[in-house]
């Protein structure tokens, strides 16, 4: 909610700090910023790019990183086809360069280990990237939180954070992991793997699915039918 | 101070001068929304302009129908950066909703609020006048659910959050009371021109 006393969110100079091949498509970004408010497990960042002759390009992107307080943040960045600022960070970006960072921004699509679980994860392709984050935060903050990550790409190689993943559910008690594959002979996301993951984790809470519209919105209508609350079922679609 | 190595591409003028301030053009149309698309029913959809909790007129899908329609096309931009032109929308206008309740606008203030509890305020001033509608109709076709159909609000020339989806009242306020994300950092009004994302910008 709003503080009465909101400062303007101002724009920083980030320190590149560490570039990581993720995916073929994907990489890891450290900056180095100090962020003047408390950061959420979920929220997000505006970079902005500025040419010789001054013309800017601004985009968003989740931070993948718990809201650790390290001083530093974690994006992932998945270099889309002619994506201009995407493709800046793939072929020029480097260890060293100061880039304009802005956050956290938003306050919808965020989880605080007060919230609580059962905690259900759906993420498509690189919307995956904010629930590491509040899976990170979950494993650290509230281990006891029952949470349930429903991760759908297109085949093995498109995995992000991998081995990461693979860890956690099988080093933490608490954790579950539905890794499904569109390709390679698996399906999209239907209404038996979305039961599968309401079975296995027992109603959730809090429900926050994120990736491209069309997987977003599927699961949304299946968790409605499935009769989740509306209230509990929190988006966030690429695309903007 | 320039980006090491960034040249990025820079529109042509035409197109320049169309987008405000750090956004760019896109030939989608994106769907943004905090939950899932709810779930409408024409028969008992009801569009209520309220004064504070006091209900003004309430109109049935039908009654809404028979009312005056009104065109609008044009560019619209959202705060997540995207900007879309020539889009083109059909509706009521709020200027029409008060002629049919027979009333004035009682305060200078408005809360737009949704089927899907989102809400956002507007100035009295940014809807009428011609400013602002309850849209219906996108591009010659019932809106789709996806972008907020069967019908949202239209308020074109400030970002496009404040365009609430699935919208179900407008509600006079006393006070400039904020919105489901002026009330997490979103900016109080969101002119793009001025680029006012959030607070303070």
């Amino acid at each position: 909610m709003i503080d009465p006393a909101a400062r303007p969110l101002v724009w920083q100079n980030a320190t590149l700090t560490a570039i990581r091949p993720v995916t073929t498509r994907v990489k890891s970004y450290r900056f180095q910023v100090g962020f003047d408010r408390p950061a959420l497990a979920g929220q997000h960042v505006d970079l902005r790019l500025t040419a010789p002759d001054g013309y800017q390009a601004q985009r968003s992107y989740s931070i993948a990183s718990a809201p650790d307080g390290d001083g530093t943040v974690e994006l992932m960045i998945e270099s889309l086809p002619d994506g201009e600022v995407s493709g800046f960070f793939d072929a020029v970006a480097a260890v060293g360069d100061t880039i304009e960072l802005r956050g956290p921004i938003g306050g919808a699509f965020v989880w605080r280990p007060e919230d609580g679980g059962p905690l259900l994860l759906a993420g498509g392709g690189s919307g995956v990237v904010p629930l590491l984050s509040m899976l990170r935060h979950r494993a650290v903050a509230a281990p006891e939180v029952p949470a349930l990550l429903l991760y759908s790409v297109r085949d093995a190689t498109e995995v992000i954070a991998a081995q990461e993943l693979a860890a956690r559910a099988r080093d933490e008690a608490n954790f579950q992991l539905m890794l499904n594959l569109t390709r390679a002979g698996g399906r999209r996301i239907d209404a038996a793997m979305v039961d599968e993951a309401l079975d296995r984790l027992g109603p959730p809470r809090h429900a926050y699915l994120c990736g491209g519209n069309p997987f977003v919105g599927t699961v949304a209508d299946l968790l409605l039918d499935a009769g989740i609350d509306p209230v509990r079922i929190h988006t966030e679609r690429f695309g903007g | 101070m320039s980006t090491r190595g960034f040249t990025g591409r820079k529109p042509p003028e035409a197109t320049r001068e169309r987008l405000p301030p750090g956004q760019y053009l896109t030939e989608d149309f994106p769907v943004l929304q905090i939950g899932p698309n709810p779930r409408i029913d024409l028969a008992t959809w009801a569009f209520t302009l309220r004064e504070g909790a006091k209900p003004l007129k309430t109109w049935t899908w039908e009654a809404f129908n028979a009312l005056p329609r009104t065109r609008w096309g044009g560019d619209i931009h959202c705060v997540t950066k995207w900007s879309k032109f020539d889009t083109a929308w059909e509706g009521v206008s709020f200027d029409a909703l008060l002629a049919d309740a027979g009333v004035a606008a009682p305060t200078e203030f408005l809360l737009a609020e949704g089927y899907d509890d989102y809400s956002t305020n507007v100035p009295v001033a940014d809807v009428a006048g011609g400013k602002g509608m309850v849209a219906t109709h996108y591009d010659g076709a019932p809106i789709p659910l996806d972008h907020g159909g069967p019908a949202r609000l239209l308020v074109p020339h400030l970002y496009f959050w404040k365009s609430a989806k699935w919208v179900k009242g407008l509600r006079f306020t006393k006070r400039d009371e904020g919105g489901f994300w002026e009330m997490r950092g979103y900016h109080m009004y969101g002119d793009p021109w001025r680029e006012q994302r959030f607070t303070g910008d």
